[in-house]
């Protein structure tokens, strides 16, 4: 019901704290911190003031532009990956499993990991890709080098590793959920009308998918873009990603207004991310009365 | 049962790969932590269990452990509090920028926690709050909120209205209906959403990060321990963590699943 | 049926796990017949469609169709349509993609343009002409019905089922959609398999209809052929309405059986070739249809004093519970209006029925239907 004179009352009693303890801890940091990101800086204060500095600092400095380009590569990388592994795992957990009860036992077994310390998710690709590290020893051991291989880690190619193996469960828990939704009498028609297994996946389960898809893409996008812990465990000197940049600005480097601008950055471009697939889900949303 | 057609055979294999690609880091995690060596390497060297007793006893990890649980227990209790009134509220009423303030509300959850942790640094120095634990419970709670107005909000939905008038036409009070008959039935999205809180909140990181002051809870201790380079006490602690969240999780979701 | 028929069921069973959801069971269905399959949920109707679909595979038995052995086939490779209960029109598709999505397949091998043609074809043929760019969606569930019956007819299959085509759809314009699945039948030429719970719906289209009980064939026959002779209880009572009464035989008396009631009342039958040799004290059931209850003697009819214990006024008629002088059961009458003065009858009062020879069906009691 909308909020008339005579529910103002109960509304008020309810509402009044949460709404106060988001404006004050939600909104207001976040406007702060776009305000700072117009500062400028001389050294070794900060001073209020209104000028593009920082951003065009941000978007001239080669320094910054590589890595920023570099975050945005990975991220994609990243998101590509979990499709390529996820996808196939939730059509697999809703399709081809039938008996329902290992179906929420396989269900339960890719959810889990997602929940179990991201930090320690990320520190095992360390140990495993490492020249001393279970990899490397397991190879040699069997035969299959003689000595150990320092390509592994610390490099591109190992940080993407490790967070699409983070982000594996992030896109498969959306799947499943739309994938679950298609009533399966439209599966039966199509194959009734005709079409084959492989045709009916691409005509009618792929595009009933897609909402349930473009969210955990997306998902896996805006945080894989963020991430800081892969680039310092498994990170090569190459390495550094946009959430480093953050890590230094407000750390040794001392440039808080420099860093508010790139983390402002950050949050417009995650803001237009989420806008552009809430769009397109919209768009491509049909009711499946 | 009909027998697996070829492509049907291709994707069980690559699904179970798939399976066994997110278990194996794991299960090598859980080796390790047994094994009789300072490196993590192949072959194995022997059954130990030094490297938990020297966990135990590291002074500062166990400190780093109580300072993770306390944080994880009142923002979790904050998060409770404020998700709850706030679902209630945007369940019954629609009011300007409902939209907005959910959105809002969610936002921290797909942002990358990096920028959620320096937006309040920002603001925590500008208003006087020092970094400490203080400032982390708040930028959990805060942070998390999300979780739990999305999951009661999502079980407040499933409620049919109508007890809700049968219960008023009985001559229950709002406060009765809502003791005896709504909060009952959001009871067990409350707990899977606390318990699903609890979890993430121990093992914060990126907002963590900006916030500590000189009490550090456990992922952060591990965090820097980690910079400095490896030492086979994280495998026993991590062990451990991977053990409990196991449990919690499980819990979580049993509980908020649907009982069809 | 001189002509092979077009669906062909030998020794088909059906279970999941321990619920047999169809016994072993044979049917025929001849080319261009309307066929219902009727009965109650869980009578195995709906479960003997599909595996004539090709959605579930059965545990025994062969499945033919048109002369070609499919039980292993996938539904794709039959040459059979359905309409579903639920429609199942793909929500993302427009009512001209949905009809012409099983025309798009390879093995079908028509241009574009052809297949234009026939998704016009078949939407002038359904009514929905101007409905071409909708999203289902949009639609009615009577204008979404349509779509599903065109969808399912623009293939031109040898056999069209139909999973309760009418269920959700409410009374009046159920009655109107019947008029149209008929004519449609007519037009087309091809056979129709339908599935319903409703008898009336059953009698009113079917050239044949197949009774079904708990996973079993109880009778197949015409409309009028079942409602006339039905062999078990069961029939009778799910085609049309019967009374059934426990009943004991007496003995044959020239061309009538009689019976004995419970309360000792003795009905006069009139007995047909197709009897089975009863013994006397036999147990049976006896049936009589409440249409059939008269209020005024005509020739030799049993004569039946009983009690009114309530009326119900139909309309056209009067709905009578009376009970029977000596029994404990009621049973049911349906006499019309100008058979009766309304205001003669009330609750409590005596009243005589008369039921003719002719109309008393006997069944043996205890019969698996």
């Amino acid at each position: 019901m909308t909020v008339t004179r005579r529910s103002l009352k109960a509304f008020v009693a309810l509402f009044s704290l949460p709404f106060t303890w988001a404006i004050v801890f939600m909104v207001v940091p976040y406007l702060v911190m776009i305000s700072i990101s117009f500062w400028s800086r001389q050294f070794p204060l900060f001073v209020p003031d209104f000028q593009f500095g920082n951003f065009i600092q941000l978007f001239s400095d080669p320094q910054y532009t590589t890595v920023i380009l570099r975050t945005l590569k990975i991220a994609l990388l990243v998101m590509a990956g979990a499709i390529l592994l996820g996808y196939p795992l939730a059509y697999f957990l809703v399709f081809t499993v039938t008996s329902t009860r290992w179906r929420n036992l396989l269900y339960m077994s890719v959810i889990v990991p997602l929940w179990v310390s991201y930090l320690l998710r990320a520190y095992t690709w360390k140990i495993i890709l490492g020249t001393n590290g279970a990899l490397n020893s397991l190879m040699v051991s069997t035969g299959l080098i003689s000595e150990p291989l320092s390509i592994f880690l610390y490099n591109q190619a190992s940080m993407v590793i490790t967070l699409v193996y983070i982000f594996i469960p992030f896109m498969v828990m959306p799947l499943v959920t739309v994938l679950d939704n298609i009533p399966k009498a439209l599966i039966e028609a199509s194959e009734d009308l005709g079409v084959g297994p492989f045709m009916t996946f691409w005509k009618v389960i792929f595009p009933l998918s897609l909402g349930g898809l473009v969210a955990g893409a997306t998902m896996t996008f805006c945080l894989s873009f963020g991430d800081f812990v892969a680039p310092v465990l498994v990170g090569g000197p190459d390495g550094t990603m946009v959430a480093n940049l953050l890590q230094s600005q407000f750390g040794a480097a001392l440039n808080w207004p420099l860093g508010s601008a790139l983390a402002t950055l950050v949050l417009v471009l995650v803001l237009i991310v989420l806008r552009l697939s809430s769009r397109f889900d919209r768009a491509g949303h049909v009711s499946l009365a | 049962m009909r027998a697996l057609r070829w492509w049907q055979k291709g994707m069980v294999g690559f699904s179970l790969m798939v399976l066994a690609f997110l278990y194996v880091p794991i299960a090598i995690l859980v080796i390790f932590s047994f094994n009789d060596s300072a490196v993590t390497s192949f072959p194995l060297s022997g059954f130990t269990l030094r490297w938990y007793q020297a966990f135990l006893s590291n002074s500062q990890m166990l400190a780093a452990l109580g300072n993770s649980l306390i944080v994880a227990l009142c923002a979790t209790a904050l998060c409770l509090v404020l998700g709850v009134t706030a679902a209630l509220a945007l369940d019954r009423y629609r009011f300007p920028g409902k939209g907005l303030f959910q959105n809002v509300i969610l936002l921290p959850l797909s942002l990358p926690g990096i920028v959620t942790g320096i937006a309040m640094l920002n603001f925590y120095k500008q208003i006087g709050i020092p970094q400490s634990l203080t400032a982390v419970v708040i930028g959990h709670a805060t942070a998390l909120l999300g979780i739990v107005v999305s999951q009661v909000m999502a079980r407040l939905a499933k409620l049919d209205r109508r007890l809700l008038e049968a219960s008023a036409d009985l001559g229950a009070t709002p406060v009765e209906t809502f003791r005896r008959i709504t909060l009952p039935s959001i009871r067990t999205s409350i707990i899977g959403s606390a318990l699903l809180c609890f979890t993430l909140s121990f093992d914060e990181i990126p907002v963590t990060y900006f916030l500590t002051g000189r009490e550090v809870t456990l992922p952060i201790y591990i965090y820097s321990t980690l910079r400095r380079g490896i030492t086979p006490e994280i495998n026993a602690v991590g062990s451990l963590i991977v053990a409990v969240s196991f449990v919690l999780v499980i819990l979580s979701v049993t509980m908020l699943r649907d009982r069809r | 049926m001189t002509q092979q028929p077009i669906v062909e069921l030998s020794g088909v069973s059906k279970n999941y796990g321990q619920f047999t959801a169809l016994h072993a069971t044979d049917l025929e269905i001849g080319e261009g017949e309307f066929v219902t399959l009727l009965g109650p949920s869980g009578c195995g109707k709906t479960t003997t469609l599909r595996l004539i679909a090709g959605f579930e595979f059965p545990d025994t038995g062969a499945i033919g169709i048109a002369g070609k052995d499919v039980t292993a086939a996938p539904p794709y490779h039959r040459p059979v349509n359905t309409v579903f209960q639920d429609y199942a029109l793909f929500p993302h598709m427009t009512v001209a993609e949905n009809i012409g999505y099983g025309l798009s397949v390879k093995a079908h091998r028509l241009s574009a343009g052809e297949r234009t043609e026939r998704v016009r074809e078949a939407l002038e043929m359904v009514g929905l002409e101007t409905m071409e760019h909708r999203m289902p969606g949009a639609l009615s569930g009577g204008q979404r019905q349509r779509v599903a019956m065109a969808r399912a007819i623009v293939r031109r299959p040898k056999l069209l089922l139909l999973d309760e085509p009418l269920s959700a759809l409410d009374v009046k314009l159920r009655e109107g959609m019947q008029v149209e699945l008929k004519r449609l039948h007519r037009e087309l030429g091809i056979t129709f398999l339908m599935v319903t719970h409703d008898q009336a719906e059953a009698l009113a289209l079917s050239d044949r209809i197949v009774v079904m009980d708990q996973g079993r064939i109880a009778q197949i026959g015409r409309p009028f052929d079942l409602y006339d002779n039905p062999k078990t209880p069961y029939v009778a009572d799910f085609i049309g309405a019967t009374n059934l009464v426990p009943a004991t035989y007496v003995r044959r008396e020239g061309a009538f059986d009689l019976v004995a009631l419970a309360g000792g009342l003795v009905l006069r039958r009139l007995a047909r070739d197709t009897d089975p040799a009863y013994a006397r004290n036999q147990p049976l059931v006896a049936g009589i249809r409440p249409e059939r209850v008269q209020a005024s003697a005509a020739g030799d009819a049993n004569a039946m004093a009983t009690r009114v214990v309530e009326t119900l006024f139909q309309g056209d008629r009067m709905r009578l519970e009376l009970l029977p002088e000596g029994e404990r059961k009621s049973v049911f009458a349906d006499i019309p209006r100008t058979g009766v003065n309304r205001a003669a009858i009330s609750p409590g009062q005596a009243f005589q029925v008369f039921v003719d020879p002719a109309d008393v069906m006997l069944f043996e009691a205890g019969k698996a239907p």
